[in-house]
């Protein structure tokens, strides 16, 4: 196969890349729209959430990393780590919309948006005071030598991003598909007075995307930290790109978000091999994309376009 | 002391410029623009590059990066500008990183990161300004937030201004009384870019350099929070909003406590303006100046009964 000249070996490595890339993206991504879905307004600060809950799962990891006690127990603390990311991004999603999105879900769309501008730079800020602005290395839990399969090189920690991604997103599909609260939650978002009127508490299940979403980032985050170090400002162009992810597959989507996740980590790392385009000049990759996408399919990959009514 | 008073007074005039444009696009049409400091770029390396690689006066480099700055204006607007607030907000963000990078980038026309040193002063009556001349430069600033006001004042007062308000408190509605929203949100999108982009232009030609990462989110995020606190949709407030800002972030260098103050707490600050503000009082502490019609009826009525 000698697809765009890059030899076959190259091309599975750059496709590995990619899908790690992209089920990154695909899992922060998950947390914009759900949110999207239930409320009609982007997280601005979803981002910002994924970095704290990181901090709190590398100083509970960094704490009582020690690597002689072994690997079983390397492995036990970093899922702890993992759980207590989860639990500290969940948290704070939820309060953050307590106290402010909740008083300005009637207000006109600019109010929450603004808002939610705010929390992110207060938290970006507040992490750099309190944890410094200089990154912190998050130590791999096991031996990250890379093996080779097939001509390519991967990493274990790339396969972890794999397998983690490819769980927590079955898991999420069965959640909201078969679920009760799944359930509940699905038709909050299709209709929200009339939810409300078929006994669902709709703030709890509000609360609830929240957790779920900012729990989802806050893996993303510990899963990006092994590779790209914890700082303050680590969740900003991961939360931009995986927003624009989610405008791919189709704001508002489950599944838009996993498909626009994977399709935009794949565009980055072929973008970069086959245009050429120099390493600095990256970012605007994605940008370009959201761009392009809003100009032939506002709408998304995946969603119908549906017009606006009174 | 005085060195330093004039030298705030500078910035809260340029940024002044560049707020009052902004709120233009997000106080009068809705429209969330987070790429003001990108036009600001724009305008800050077009007049570099054109007085110092290109040799030609301020004045027209002024004019030229106001007008580049609004040709990027239009470019992205063009395709956003259809779009639901959300979107816009993300597009622009993504613009505005984009400017930065290329311009971090571009080393033949930007030199990348060193930026460009040596911008020499505008010539006005035969002499070129330095940025010594604080007084002079205060007027000619000056002059240019009086008649950006002024310009500003002339459209929202116009029908053009009325079609802005109308989209931005009902689009559907506004395109079913026949206004073209697109023709008025890419019109004042524009607009906002070229006050930005003067704004950039005084900056650099004052500061006889420029630096890429001075215009970083941040930057923008300032000039959004001007507009927000003094009332958003009212210029005046506006531009009390970029005083209170402007000193607020200078204050601990007018104080000598720069040094304890972490340069984190501003942006703290800021944040919270934009949070505290949106919930407790949306219409900024000025609030926003609304035509009575009701009052104007009454007269009218009145008038006719007498």
């Amino acid at each position: 196969m000698n697809l765009f000249n890059i030899p076959s070996n190259e091309l599975l490595q750059h496709l590995i890349n990619g899908l790690t890339l992209g089920a990154i993206y695909s899992l922060i991504a998950l947390g914009y729209t759900m949110v999207y879905g239930i409320l009609k307004f982007i997280n601005f600060a979803h981002g910002e959430i994924l970095m704290a809950g990181t901090y709190a799962g590398y100083y509970f990891y960094f704490f009582l990393y020690d690597p002689s006690k072994g690997a079983t127990y390397t492995i036990g603390i970093f899922i702890a780590a993992l759980l207590i990311a989860m639990t500290a991004s969940a948290l704070l999603g939820v309060i953050i919309e307590k106290f402010a999105y909740k008083p300005l879900r009637k207000a006109p769309r600019l109010a929450p948006l603004l808002s939610a501008i705010g929390v992110s730079i207060i938290l970006a800020n507040l992490a750099a005071l309190f944890f410094g602005t200089k990154s912190k290395k998050f130590e791999y839990p096991f031996d990250n030598s890379s093996m080779q399969i097939g001509g390519s090189s991967i990493t274990p920690n790339q396969l972890m991003i794999l397998a983690v991604g490819l769980i927590m997103m079955a898991g999420l599909k069965l959640f909201v598909d078969r679920s009760r609260l799944g359930k509940a939650m699905r038709a909050t978002s299709q209709n929200q007075p009339v939810a409300a009127l078929m006994g669902i508490n709709v703030n709890l299940i509000i609360s609830l995307t929240f957790a779920i979403g900012s729990a989802l980032a806050a893996v993303a985050g510990v899963l990006m930290a092994l590779e790209y170090k914890v700082y303050p400002t680590m969740g900003t162009m991961a939360g931009l790109k995986a927003f624009i992810a989610a405008v791919v597959g189709g704001i508002g989507n489950v599944n838009g978000a996993m498909l626009g996740g994977i399709i935009l980590g794949l565009l980055e790392t072929f973008g970069v091999v086959i245009l050429g385009i120099p390493q600095g000049l990256k970012d605007t990759i994605a940008f370009t994309v959201l761009i392009l996408i809003l100009l032939l399919r506002p709408s998304g990959i995946l969603m119908k376009n549906i017009r606006e009514k009174v | 002391m005085l060195n330093f008073v004039l030298l705030i007074f500078i910035y809260i005039g340029i940024y002044a410029i560049a707020s009052l444009g902004l709120n233009l696009i997000v106080g009068y049409t809705g429209l969330l623009s987070l790429c003001q400091a990108g036009f600001l770029a724009i305008g800050a390396y077009t007049t570099a590059v054109l007085m110092t690689a290109c040799h030609m006066g301020f004045w027209e480099s002024m004019i030229i990066s106001g007008f580049l700055a609004s040709l990027f204006g239009i470019l992205i607007g063009i395709p956003t500008l259809r779009l639901k607030g959300d979107y816009l907000a993300i597009a622009t963000l993504g613009f505005g990183e984009i400017v930065k990078n290329v311009i971090l980038n571009w080393d033949s026309v930007t030199k990348g990161p060193m930026g460009i040193n040596g911008i020499p002063g505008p010539s006005i009556f035969g002499t070129t300004l330095s940025s010594m001349d604080k007084p002079e430069w205060i007027v000619i600033i000056w002059v240019g937030v009086v008649v950006t006001y002024y310009f500003i004042r002339r459209i929202v007062r116009s029908r053009i201004g009325r079609a802005l308000e109308a989209i931005r408190e009902d689009e559907i509605a506004a395109s079913s009384m026949g206004i073209n929203t697109a023709k008025y949100k890419i019109g004042a999108f524009t607009t906002g870019a070229f006050l930005a982009g003067i704004a950039g232009s005084f900056f650099a030609a004052f500061n006889q350099s420029v630096a890429p990462l001075t215009f970083d989110f941040m930057m923008s995020i300032m000039i959004l929070c001007m507009a927000v606190l003094g009332g958003l949709g009212n210029s005046f407030a506006t531009i009390i909003g970029t005083i209170i800002i402007v000193l607020a972030s200078e204050l601990p260098r007018l104080l000598g406590i720069s040094h304890i103050i972490p340069p984190q707490l501003n942006q703290i600050l800021f944040g919270f303006i934009l949070v505290l503000i949106m919930i407790y009082r949306p219409q900024g502490i000025i609030g926003r100046i609304k035509l009575n019609y009701a009052k104007i009826v009454k007269e009218e009525i009145f008038d006719l009964e007498k």
